[in-house]
């Protein structure tokens, strides 16, 4: 078991796989990659060759020119893998956003899984998240706090929608993360029967169309550029969290302001926002989401990678398990995305 | 619970005033008795549960949650209630993205980490009513088990209320017991709900609100038309005030109006009824527990309105500035040491009741001659008359007011000498006849978002003046004084002059001049450059000047009072 100390190394800047000279979501180009999803704190341009989904690739060659075609770069479906230097890699479904995995390493002997972001509640954009069993399991913790318990989303979705109808005059603005928030929500409103035009910022168009083209249905969507003010009353609007007070918004019909992401379960920060409906939407696992699934995944040694590590590590030790913090850099977008 | 949950949370996250008056009207109407009285009170921090404090829930937390895992969220969270809220335990409910799996078994206390013995032996020794209880907990049955609670049974008590609600009741259960609530509302936003819900005189509610407690069903039973307006004889109760204009017209005949100086320091009603000596700010608030000894030696049987100053020694055991009267605001205990340094005493312009006998409906002249017999009935090192200015004509008066060099001179009251005392602000009656504004040259350093309408722009400005070794330093923070088209140039201004952006605040390129007026300026520990202004305001945008030639911190020195 302590093998793997010996072939696999963390480092601040992403997780080294030795035999294969293979980085996993490095903070700085390198020149082979496997990639666990498209976020940019995960995924980065200019490495040499890219491994990932099909899904994450369509992803970073809208973001950043990633060749697809190329031959070095590889998508690979969730099961399938790939092996290169005497380790077995695979991904496997995380639940996170449209094409986001975990990483199944196997060599020597020994399972090593990395999940990238993960979470556990469904989510009509993406596959459900899987239990791979492993020797280490590699985590994150954004929400690595007992305080972090995300509301089941369809009560969130309701009080948009709720907030909408109550005002039919205003606009309900919704901050949301441009990978994966926005569409996610999109796609819930449609689950909880919004069938209104949902209007976006032009930020969002190209994600919501790669995700459509990957079959998500979003219904009809409009860019507010190319709408009258008096057609937004009474309706939802979809632009990233930093448009959200920016002069963008003031085209809009006297909107409220929502941001739907896990930190808005706690007060302060979402007054911080100016954020009149906190809509408690997160694509990361919460506290329960965490716990359960170490406890499900039941592995020798856990790593954390990001996030309330120590809240995790504390639970951890509570519960006797083995677990250390990696302490990786860069993964600084979570405050949007979460 | 749950609608006074949702009350709070939709207060918390509602920035203009009107929105938050709308929430709460409609929570007034619409909430039964007397649930709605005890959340008003809750809301204007009107209750006290000795039993229940911030120390105990940390406590009680300490034996659902573990220390560490507790520690690390209350640094996150960053407040108590909302901590305890949010970790409290919802033992045997379903994790929401799976059925049937339970929290419990690997949550928090039910995993292999158990509480010391001994916190579990105490919450098993109280009985109690089961966690569910019957329905839903009303705010009501809320306050009543805290109100009996005592210290040894208090953590059990709350324990059992805690156990009864959702994250969001628990919050609000936790701001109810421990106060702080945070969700701006003052007591006169409250009563304007209350005016606004049942349609009622405004006046009427301020008057009857400080003589009924919580949770107030008779001014409840009032406003609904249930009941007749509640007899008020001998209870201290509040009058609301008669207010001023600022004085717009060329000239007034001071055969009319009597002149008098507006002093720099808090109004007030002192009010003796049954045997209670009340002290209330100018928005009702009852401020007696700040002044001790105000009360102590108000003994008459009266309502006396004037101002509330602070004796300076600078000015010769005259008033001070607003300035030393501010360390004796907003305690609820006043140390023996503050009394001391800064002692406070009352400049009494009006009497509004005496011995029972309601003056407000005579003319002020006559109100003022009971006045000047009343004040020597009153201890005069506490009390003083606030004196009649004697000017030939306007012009003098004019001159005086121009002459005035007093701290704690703000300007010159004019009252129309015929005029009853009546509430609020009424035309030609009262006027206010500030001085002259001060003004400087500053240079715009930061910028900060507005709330509400103005969300997207930068509407709070930062401005600085230049120290003696040429560095620029924040002498105040306007928003506003300028016009919505001046909002817009300096909206932009802003965004194209950003140098560094910290959250909502940007600082700016050092380069705009903002003529800033003000009322006075004082010396403040709170800033770097040791000033402080009031009432700061935008008065031109300078772009003609250079920043180099904004004033110096030595020129506002020199107009330090």
């Amino acid at each position: 078991m302590a093998k793997a100390k010996t072939w696999i190394e963390p480092h601040p800047g992403g997780i080294y796989v030795k035999p294969a000279d293979l980085w996993i979501d490095p903070s700085r180009p390198v020149e082979r990659a496997a990639v666990t999803h498209g976020h940019a704190d995960h995924a980065r341009s200019g490495h040499g060759a890219v491994f990932a989904t099909p899904e994450t690739l369509a992803i970073m060659a809208l973001r950043y020119g990633v060749d697809v075609a190329a031959s070095h770069n590889r998508g690979f479906a969730y099961g399938d893998g790939f092996e290169l230097g005497g380790v077995r890699f695979s991904f496997h479904p995380a639940g996170h956003v449209l094409g986001s995995a975990q990483i199944l390493m196997e060599y020597a002997g020994e399972r090593i899984v990395v999940t990238g972001d993960y979470k556990r509640r469904s989510d009509p954009t993406c596959k459900p998240f899987e239990v791979v069993p492993c020797d280490i399991f590699i985590t994150e913790a954004t929400f690595g706090l007992p305080v972090f318990r995300h509301p089941p989303t369809a009560q969130e979705i309701a009080k948009l929608i709720g907030a909408v109808r109550a005002e039919p005059d205003r606009s309900v603005l919704v901050g949301a993360y441009a990978l994966g928030k926005a569409q996610r929500v999109i796609a819930e409103l449609r689950g909880a029967g919004w069938d209104a035009p949902i209007y976006i910022h032009g930020a969002l168009e190209k994600m919501c169309a790669l995700y459509a083209g990957h079959g998500v249905d979003l219904g009809e969507l409009r860019l507010v550029s190319e709408a009258d003010k008096a057609e937004m009353a009474g309706q939802i609007i979809l632009a990233p969290p930093s448009a959200l007070n920016d002069r963008w918004s003031r085209r809009l019909p006297d909107p409220v302001t929502a941001i739907a992401s896990g930190w808005m379960r706690v007060r302060q920060r979402a007054r911080q926002r100016m954020v009149e409906l906190p809509l408690v939407i997160s694509d990361h696992a919460d506290w329960d989401e965490l716990t359960t699934t170490i406890a499900e995944v039941n592995p020798g040694e856990t790593w954390i990678t990001h996030g309330s590590e120590d809240g995790l590590l504390r639970w951890c030790e509570l519960t006797q398990r083995k677990a250390r913090a990696l302490h990786l850099v860069g993964r600084d977008l979570e405050e949007e995305e979460a | 619970m749950k609608a006074f949950a949702a009350l709070i949370d939709r207060l918390i996250y509602t920035r203009s005033r009107n929105s938050k008056l709308a929430l709460i009207v409609d929570y007034l109407r619409h909430t039964p008795d007397p649930d709605r009285g005890w959340a008003i009170a809750a809301l204007t921090e009107s209750l006290d549960f000795p039993a229940v404090k911030a120390a105990m829930v940390r406590a009680l937390l300490a034996t659902r949650v573990e220390e560490e895992l507790f520690r690390l969220s209350r640094h996150f969270v960053g407040d108590t209630a909302e901590t305890a809220a949010l970790l409290w335990p919802e033992s045997g409910k379903p994790l929401p993205f799976r059925e049937g799996v339970g929290v419990g078994s690997i949550g928090l206390a039910q995993g292999r980490w158990t509480p010391p013995a001994a916190t579990r032996e105490q919450s098993s020794q109280v009985s109690l009513p089961s966690p569910e209880g019957e329905g839903e907990l009303s705010v009501s049955q809320a306050v009543d088990a805290l109100s009996a609670a005592t210290r040894s049974d208090a953590p059990a008590i709350l324990a059992s209320l805690l156990d009864r609600l959702d994250a969001d009741g628990r919050y609000a259960l936790l701001k109810l017991a421990l106060g702080g609530m945070r969700v701006g509302v003052s007591a006169r936003l409250a009563r304007q709900a209350f005016a606004q819900a049942f349609d009622v005189p405004i006046d009427d509610v301020e008057e009857l609100w400080h003589a009924i407690p919580p949770p107030y069903a008779p001014l409840f039973a009032w406003g609904e038309g249930r009941a007749e307006r509640p007899d008020l004889k001998d209870v201290a109760f509040f009058r609301p005030f008669m207010l001023a204009h600022p004085l717009e017209e060329e000239s007034i005949d001071l055969a009319d109006y009597a002149a008098e100086w507006k002093w720099d320091g808090i109004r007030v009603q002192i009010v003796r009824g049954g045997s209670a000596t009340r002290i209330y700010s100018r928005g009702g608030e009852e401020i007696s527990a700040a002044f001790p000894e105000l009360v102590a030696a108000f003994d008459q049987e009266a309502v006396i309105d004037g101002e509330l100053l602070v004796r300076g020694e600078v000015q010769g055991g005259e008033a001070a500035s607003f300035n030393a009267l501010q360390q004796r605001l907003g305690r609820k205990t006043v140390p023996k040491k503050m009394l001391a340094d800064y002692p406070a005493f009352v400049r009494v312009y009006d009497l509004l009741a005496i011995d029972g006998n309601d003056l407000r409906p005579l003319p002020w002249t006559e109100r003022r001659r009971q006045l000047e017999g009343f004040v020597p009935r009153l201890a005069d090192s506490h009390f003083d008359l606030s004196q009649i200015i004697e000017a030939r004509d306007f012009d003098d008066l004019a001159q005086r007011r121009a002459g005035a060099r007093d701290a704690a001179i703000e300007g010159v009251m004019l009252k129309r000498r015929d005029a009853p005392y009546v509430a609020g602000r009424r035309a030609g009656l009262w006027y206010k006849w500030k001085r002259d504004p001060l003004t400087a040259d500053c240079v715009m350093m930061y910028a900060q978002r507005g709330n509400g309408r103005r969300a997207s722009f930068y509407s709070d400005y930062t401005f600085g003046c230049w120290s003696d070794a040429g560095e620029l330093l924040p002498v105040g923070k306007a928003y506003s004084g300028f016009t919505d088209e001046e909002l817009k140039w300096l909206d932009k201004f802003v965004r194209d002059n950003t140098l560094n952006r910290f959250g909502p605040v940007r600082e700016v390129e050092k380069s705009l001049v903002l003529e800033v007026a003000f009322d006075s300026i004082h010396s403040s520990k709170r800033h770097k450059s040791g000033l402080a202004m009031r009432f700061p305001r935008i008065a031109r945008i300078r772009r003609d000047k250079p920043a180099e030639e904004a004033d110096r911190i030595a020129t506002l020195l020199a107009m330090v009072t």
